[in-house]
């Protein structure tokens, strides 16, 4: 038992040296790789922190979700570096930039040093309502997710959408409507073709089993609903099938159904539970899931849509 | 009996520890990208399948063998063709 201690230490030592050399790589594939890494890491220190939940969501969002956000980013900043070539930001620009990331971190490092003894917390009023109207699910997390702060969690999946809307908004007038550019080259490697054609059907069950056990057990809606999109990008990388055209209805249905749904069952619960966003005791449970199962697909489509970037009118790159 | 499992899951994980180890030795030592590949997907299939191996008779039920034995062909799954995919890059790439 003595050497898990140890093993914390050098993890902790490990996260901090890895952050520091994503920052310093000078190469912009490197210090995304870095940042992928950094993303696993963070999973093992949340699970060392018996945080499972968050492990998982880190896993997926942070290590893999962001990674190829990232990436594709990547490739089209240097693209764009050969047109604004010469164009580096001034040494004072420089100095601005630093100063502000330095007060920033200060500040937030400021606050969690002076933070009270003990922790001002929300945990039991959270625990003791999760026990309330989010009975019946084994899950703390999921009850305290879509049942204590449902209003948080409903918003943040309308920030999805907004961020959709935000990339769709930057392609070319004409091209609105269009579909993305392909994720993938033309001919895409064969490996890549039968790693997507057996990781796909497997993901994407295991997908919805982790959506399905999060009543229960770690696992939830975000979680489940990153690795169907995530399955569903490694289905478009092998160009077994191309990003929807934008103005699709279903795909636009799919985006809004999660918060759609969430908010006309919370205004259902103004009369029914009378509360805005109370549940029924009787009926919270399938409520939950049937919410949930909402919010997967909203999830799983929207993610991949932020990673297929703006509509593109030609329809090969 | 349950000696016998114990003294498996310790050669076995043991065994899994030493090709980790030399993969990434390999992976550190080695002198060019296909190489050091070649070390990685050694510590990732071998290693990790004997450390499954030895969790195996550590499994709760048959469903969390199954589960492990699960993660370690997707793995394998997955390492083989992101190999695949890396080396051919770096084909193109000499060219």
């Amino acid at each position: 038992m003595s050497v898990l201690p140890i093993l914390d230490v050098g993890l902790a030592f490990l996260v901090v040296g890895l952050a520091a050399w994503t920052v310093a790589a000078r190469n912009l594939f490197a210090s995304v790789v870095g940042y992928v890494a950094y993303g696993l890491l963070l999973a093992l220190v949340w699970i060392r922190l018996y945080a499972p939940d968050v492990a998982l969501t880190e896993a997926a969002v942070g290590g893999g979700v962001t990674g190829v956000l990232l990436i594709t980013a990547g490739k089209r900043l240097g693209a764009l570096e050969k047109d604004e070539a010469g164009a580096t930001p001034a040494l004072a620009l420089k100095i601005v930039a630093g100063a502000l990331a330095l007060f920033v971190a200060g500040a937030l490092a400021w606050v969690v040093v002076t933070l009270p003894d003990p922790a001002p917390t929300l945990a039991p009023a959270a625990a003791a309502a999760a026990d309330g109207p989010g009975a019946g699910l084994g899950n703390p997390i999921t009850a305290v997710l879509i049942s204590y702060r449902s209003f948080d969690t409903m918003l943040e999946k309308v920030v999805l959408i907004l961020a959709v809307i935000g990339v769709w908004s930057v392609g070319a007038d004409s091209a609105w409507g269009a579909a993305p550019a392909p994720l993938g080259r033309p001919q895409p490697a064969g490996a890549m073709v039968l790693l997507a054609q057996i990781l796909a059907p497997i993901g994407a069950l295991i997908g919805v089993h982790i959506f399905w056990v999060g009543a229960d057990a770690p696992g939830g809606a975000f979680q489940g609903g990153a690795l169907l999109a995530a399955m569903w990008m490694a289905a478009m990388m092998a160009r077994l099938t191309e990003p929807p055209r934008i103005d699709a209805r279903w795909l636009r249905l799919a985006l809004v159904a999660g918060p759609a749904v969430f908010l006309v069952i919370g205004f259902a619960g103004l009369g029914l539970a009378g509360d805005f966003f109370a549940f029924p005791p009787a009926f919270a449970k399938p409520l939950i899931l049937f919410i949930e199962t909402f919010m997967v697909l909203s999830i799983a489509v929207a993610l991949p849509l932020l990673v297929a970037g703006p509509p593109n009118g030609r329809s090969a790159r | 009996m349950s000696a016998l499992f114990d003294l498996f899951s310790f050669a076995a994980i043991g065994a899994g520890v030493f090709f980790f180890f030399a993969g990434t030795v390999g992976l550190i030592r080695f002198p060019d990208s296909l190489t050091r590949l070649h070390a990685l997907s050694k510590a990732d299939n071998l290693g990790l399948g004997l450390i499954v191996l030895g969790l195996l008779p550590r499994a709760d039920s048959a469903l969390a063998a199954f589960k492990l034995v699960l993660i370690w062909a997707l793995v394998l799954a997955s390492g083989a063709s992101t190999a695949q995919l890396i080396g051919r890059a770096l084909r193109r790439g000499q060219k």
